[in-house]
């Protein structure tokens, strides 16, 4: 493709009497991304909104057919940037069950699952926090929410040694075991992170500017909502109280006390609260995981047609080395067939729906990003209000475009 | 500059101008993927960008005098990305941030551009996937250095 025969993003399109329509974004401060939104105004006041999207198309589930069943996890994680583990533990899932090893995961291996499942959860809600606070003109919260979150990247870092792309969990289990000073740190974040919510709550819950700026603005009615197929947050801020974790459990979920919080309200100031409520969720999971990471135990599943053999067997062992050198020079092999998957990402229900034909590549990784979903409903909820208001409006949906676009 | 027997402060105005460029380069707001969000780690307490003096992120290309392509570039980007940076007020720089940017990165398909350079001049390339906060600010350092020394882009250098 040529760039000059690239369509360029229109500024005013057309103006008649009091009606004009406006591009915004795709390079805007307040799209979270690289949104394009075609507006319809009426003086201040939004008619119609449609989103174009595809400003980052990246072609990821085409790139993970011509990878390796384990390298595909690589690109995946990058889908949805903010919660890379949630990303690759709904992977894994999935080829789990493809492989017929789902029932088989070490203990130890599902705990950690749940842990970076829960740790991503509280940095994706700090990154939304923290943006959607700026974009209301609220500078410090991001300082508070971004410190929060350089102590979980700090976690991930030391178990994967990238700070926000770890790729850690792997099909059979994890990438090693927890390192050594991971769970002091660990401990560290679980004191530091009430007082620090409290901080968060004080700043903007009774904060009369915030509450001027999200109560009763952007209102998605349960009906809309269902029929968008809008799920995560945003969905249970209207009420329905559908958390796949709950619905569809999975590592072991079913074995954790939570509870999901829900609110009737709809507007952006409800799912403000309900993404808070949340994170104190995932504060109390964090608490229980703690307690079970004591026991020391395997965290990869022992079964070399899957996993690599553990290192120190290879120069004793001709099957280990034969095993180690197969698993790295053409991966495993996964029996033909299909699968969905969804785990609760931050945003929602991600599903990948895995195809494989045999080989050691997948034939097909179809994906369900939450993000397109709830992105939609903006259609919805942007009309009627204000265009100051319409940053509210797609800060309050959260999207993510790595993984809206792919 | 050197100070004079009599107190003077003695410079060149070059010099002058130089050091007050290099002391405040502003960047663009412009996130496109992962490294979007490491561009917005750097203005954290950890990081503390403020103390380069590029803590001010414009939103206008206008007032911007550094673009941070921070992330993979669809090719429906690109035409965006080539007119903000045409946008952008002279002397401007540019740093193509992580491995996608820089060369297309893992991502060797038909969406991506192989490489921000084949479209906009870019002055120093960051690696990583994405680069830590520490690199960008790395990254930073050496685009004030070039500036201080007059290189490409410099105080009445550029042409």
């Amino acid at each position: 493709m040529s760039l000059s025969t690239a369509p360029l993003t229109p500024e005013i399109v057309s103006q008649e009497g009091n009606s004009m329509v406006l591009s915004m974004g795709p390079q805007h401060p307040s799209t979270h991304g690289v949104l394009q939104l075609v507006l319809e105004i009426e003086g201040e006041s939004v008619v119609r909104a449609d989103p174009e999207i595809g400003y980052l198309h990246t072609g990821i589930e085409k790139t993970a057919e011509n990878l390796f069943w384990s390298q595909a996890q690589t690109v995946i994680e990058r889908m949805d940037y903010l919660a890379p583990e949630s990303n690759s533990l709904c992977y894994v899932l999935g080829v789990e069950r493809l492989l017929g090893i789902g029932d088989r995961i070490p203990k130890r291996a599902q705990r950690i699952r749940v842990l970076f499942g829960e740790l991503t959860r509280i940095a994706s809600h700090c990154v939304w926090l923290g943006t959607h606070s700026l974009d209301l003109g609220a500078m410090s919260v991001f300082f508070y929410t971004f410190d929060l979150r350089e102590n979980i990247l700090d976690l991930q870092e030391a178990v994967g040694g990238a700070r926000m792309h770890p790729n850690y969990l792997r099909v059979g289990g994890c990438n090693g075991d927890l390192p050594e000073g991971f769970l002091d740190t660990f401990d560290a974040l679980l004191q530091k992170f009430p007082g620090r919510m409290r901080d968060l709550r004080g700043l903007l819950q009774a904060n009369p500017i915030f509450q001027d700026r999200t109560i009763g603005i952007a209102r998605l009615s349960l009906e809309d909502a269902i029929s968008w197929g809008v799920t995560g947050p945003s969905l249970r801020a209207s009420g329905l109280a559908y958390d796949v974790r709950r619905a569809f459990p999975y590592s072991g979920y079913e074995g954790y006390e939570f509870d999901v919080p829900t609110r009737t309200e709809g507007d952006a100031y409800a799912r403000f609260l309900v993404r808070l409520d949340e994170m104190e969720q995932a504060h109390r999971i964090l608490k229980q995981v703690r307690g079970q990471l004591e026991e020391p135990g395997p965290v990869m599943i022992d079964d070399t047609k899957v996993a690599a053999p553990p290192k120190e067997t290879i120069a004793l062992s001709m099957e280990a080395l034969i095993h180690h050198f197969k698993i790295v020079s053409e991966g495993f092999r996964v029996p033909p067939g299909d699968v969905y998957q969804a785990v609760e990402s931050p945003r929602g229900e991600l599903g990948y729906y895995i195809v494989s034909d045999g080989g050691n590549r997948p034939y097909r990784v179809r994906t369900r990003p939450p993000s397109l979903y709830n992105l939609q409903a903006i259609k919805g909820i942007a009309p009627g209000n204000l265009i100051a208001d319409l940053v509210v409006s797609i800060g309050s949906l959260d999207p993510v475009f790595g993984e809206v676009d792919r | 500059m050197e100070v004079g027997p009599g107190k003077f402060l003695l410079t060149r105005v070059d010099d002058a101008a130089r050091w007050a460029q290099s002391s405040s380069v502003w960047p663009l707001t412009m996130g496109l993927a992962c490294c979007a969000i490491e561009m917005m780690s750097v203005t954290d307490p950890h990081f503390d960008i403020a103390r380069l003096g590029s803590e001010v992120f414009r939103s206008s290309p206008r007032q911007a005098d550094l673009m941070i392509v921070s992330g993979r570039v669809a090719w429906k980007m690109a035409p965006v990305i080539k007119r903000i940076y045409d946008q952008m007020a002279d002397p401007k720089w540019v740093i193509s941030m992580g491995a996608c940017a820089s060369s297309g990165g893992v991502f060797d398909n038909y969406a991506i551009v192989q490489g921000v350079d084949t479209i906009i001049p870019v002055d120093v390339y960051v690696p990583g996937c994405p680069p830590t906060p520490d690199g960008l600010l790395h990254g930073i350092t050496l685009i004030q250095q070039q500036i201080r020394e007059g290189g490409r882009g410099g105080f009445l250098a550029r042409s």
